[in-house]
């Protein structure tokens, strides 16, 4: 039986976080985080959640908290955002080279500089060559199932990585949405008991973790984590169907909408979707053939089904909220690269938008739909990045 | 005396206030009563450099159907004033039409804020919640009688939703007597209410 309630995407994610019950919490404030971490020390304090809460002096060390309570065995979640996710650093690739699950939610924030409070996806973008899985999320209901689900994914045995949840500041952590919950029980029997194969804590199968790798073997310890992405391919897809059968929402690599006849297909990640499906209709009362593609999973990049998606469109457009300086979208370059290694010719356009909290409306999108489809009709898409509602 | 009701499948309310009186708190709760009411809704602040007294937004949408948007409301079906002083000082009549319901915590009449507002066509209702607020619950805080003067003024929500709500949302935390005084603040404001 699942319970219809109104929580914003920072309550959403708390109430996952006290459902799972993790062994460790080790965590450091900033905003757009803050109120996810609030309800969760506040959880643990009421006796809601029988949590080790470990209040640290900075991410760095909230990482490094993570890492040593992962490695000890325990299950291990925490909670970013921007420059906290930034002075993480070095701890990232630490916890993805020790194969250690650990279940982080990063609410999407702006790097400085200038400061900025608000949403863009520099940082996960800047942490996508860490190791860690990362799976978007548009709205509370979907952040709520996928910490969830991260659990599942990232302790399976063939993954064994960290993956963040991640999904965008202020305009989801703190807006009130409706979504259906389970019950806390019918979660505990979804996620179980951890069950590492080695940890510190097991005397009786000691291992050493964090060793001196010279150039003799360091290439090979690399080489592993290759797989174990891999592998969360099918993972993903596998947990994503056993929650259907618990939940009926369904989850994959990611969803499409009207794309069945579409003949430009638009690309974005996060609360950028909701939006754009509404700019897709008002495209398609126009009689303009558009359809999108929400992208779930980012890493690692679902290739396969992504060139296929690309396969059934005649033109595509990439939405990136962030930017590769001298590059342009990461995105973009990505779906461009999908497409070369899977021989499509499709022509991807980029389209930069948001930086900082820069608001778009579906009517914003639903312009720039008109604009490419011009291009399109006139076969003439361009190639060079595009600066969405930027006032130059 | 029944309200006026708006037909729309979606309505979208902006919030003006000042930082400490509430925007966000009645952003949520009105989309908190839709959402109990069987409707979708969405409810959320606009963030700045969050202080006291500086102006701030909140936005509401109310819907018969699922919700997909995830950005600022542009064109509001109705915008409400908790604090007076910030007519004429911020933009509230952007994306308006003449359909836009417009409710002002003030003791003016309709018609000097309309005259303030620079709208000549609108349906303008003001209330004077601050002095309810004060009367009632012993803090100027106007954000739970605007509540009622939105009942009254466009009907998307009931009263008795709005009631239920204070019971859950104060009932523990505050007792009996602050759940008493806000259910006389939202009814003295849905009666008192002034159209113009």
């Amino acid at each position: 039986m699942q319970e219809m309630v109104a929580l914003t995407g920072n309550e959403a994610a708390a109430l996952a976080f006290k459902q799972i019950e993790p062994d460790v919490v080790a965590a450091y404030p900033i905003t757009p985080q803050t109120e996810l971490m609030h309800d969760v020390a506040g959880f643990v304090h009421d006796g809601e959640m029988r949590t080790e809460f470990i209040t640290v002096e900075s991410e760095h060390s909230a990482m490094s908290a993570c890492i040593g309570a992962a490695a000890a065995g325990a299950r291990t979640m925490t909670a970013t955002s921007g420059q906290g996710l930034a002075l993480m650093w070095e701890m990232l690739y630490i916890a993805a080279s020790y194969r250690l699950p650990i279940v982080m939610a990063n609410v999407n924030r702006a790097l400085s500089g200038p400061i900025n409070i608000h949403c863009d996806h520099s940082d996960s973008m800047g942490a996508r060559d860490t190791g860690w899985i990362q799976l978007f999320c548009e709205n509370p209901q979907e952040i709520y199932d996928s910490i969830i689900q991260a659990i599942r994914i990232a302790e399976d045995k063939r993954v064994q990585l960290p993956l963040m949840v991640c999904y965008d500041g202020f305009i989801i952590s703190h807006t009130m949405q409706p979504l259906k919950v389970l019950d806390k029980e019918t979660v505990q029997k979804f996620v179980g008991k951890r069950q590492p194969e080695f940890s510190l804590l097991n005397v009786e199968k000691p291992f050493s973790l964090g060793a001196l790798d010279l150039p003799p073997y360091y290439y090979e310890h690399k080489r592993p984590q290759v797989e174990a992405m891999k592998n969360a391919l099918d993972v993903v897809l596998a947990v994503a169907k056993e929650y259907e059968s618990l939940s009926g929402r369904r989850y994959g690599y990611f969803e499409e909408y009207r794309t069945e006849d579409a003949e430009l297909l638009l690309v974005g990640l996060g609360s950028f979707t909701g939006t754009a499906a509404e700019a897709v209709d008002i495209a398609r009362n126009e009689g303009i053939r558009a359809g999108l593609l929400k992208l779930r999973l980012f890493r690692p990049l679902p290739k396969e089904a992504l060139s296929q998606a690309l396969k059934k469109t005649k033109a595509a457009c990439v939405y990136d909220r962030a930017l590769s300086f001298g590059l342009g979208g990461p995105l973009a370059h990505e779906l461009r690269s999908v497409a070369y290694e899977t021989g499509l010719k499709v022509p991807i356009a980029s389209a930069i938008y948001g930086l900082g909290g820069r608001d778009i409306t579906e009517h914003d999108i639903a312009a720039h739909i008109r604009k490419l489809w011009n291009d399109y009709k006139k076969d003439s898409i361009k190639m060079e990045t595009e600066f969405l509602n930027l006032c130059e | 005396m029944e309200g006026r009701k708006i037909k729309k499948r979606m309505v979208e309310i902006v919030w003006h206030a000042r930082g400490g009186q509430g925007a966000k708190t009645a952003a949520q709760m009105a989309a908190h009563v839709a959402l109990a009411e069987g409707k979708f809704a969405q409810g959320f602040p606009e963030y700045g450099p969050e202080r006291m007294g500086a102006p701030t937004r909140g936005y509401t949408r109310i819907s018969e159907g699922e919700i997909r948007v995830h950005c600022a409301i542009t064109a509001p079906d109705v915008v409400v004033v908790l604090d007076e002083t910030l007519v004429g000082n911020v933009p509230m009549t952007e994306g308006v039409t003449e359909e836009t319901i417009f409710i002002v915590n003030s003791r003016k009449s309709p018609k000097e804020i309309k005259e303030a507002l620079g709208v000549k066509k609108n349906r303008v209702y003001v209330i004077d919640a601050t002095g309810i607020a004060i009367d009632e619950l012993g803090r100027s805080i106007p954000n739970v009688p605007m509540m009622g003067a939105l009942v009254r003024a466009t009907g998307i929500l009931g009263l008795d939703g709005f009631k239920e709500d204070v019971r859950k949302k104060f009932g523990k935390k505050f007792g009996e007597k602050i759940v008493a005084g806000n259910i006389r603040a939202l009814e003295r404001a849905y009666t008192e209410v002034k159209e113009g």
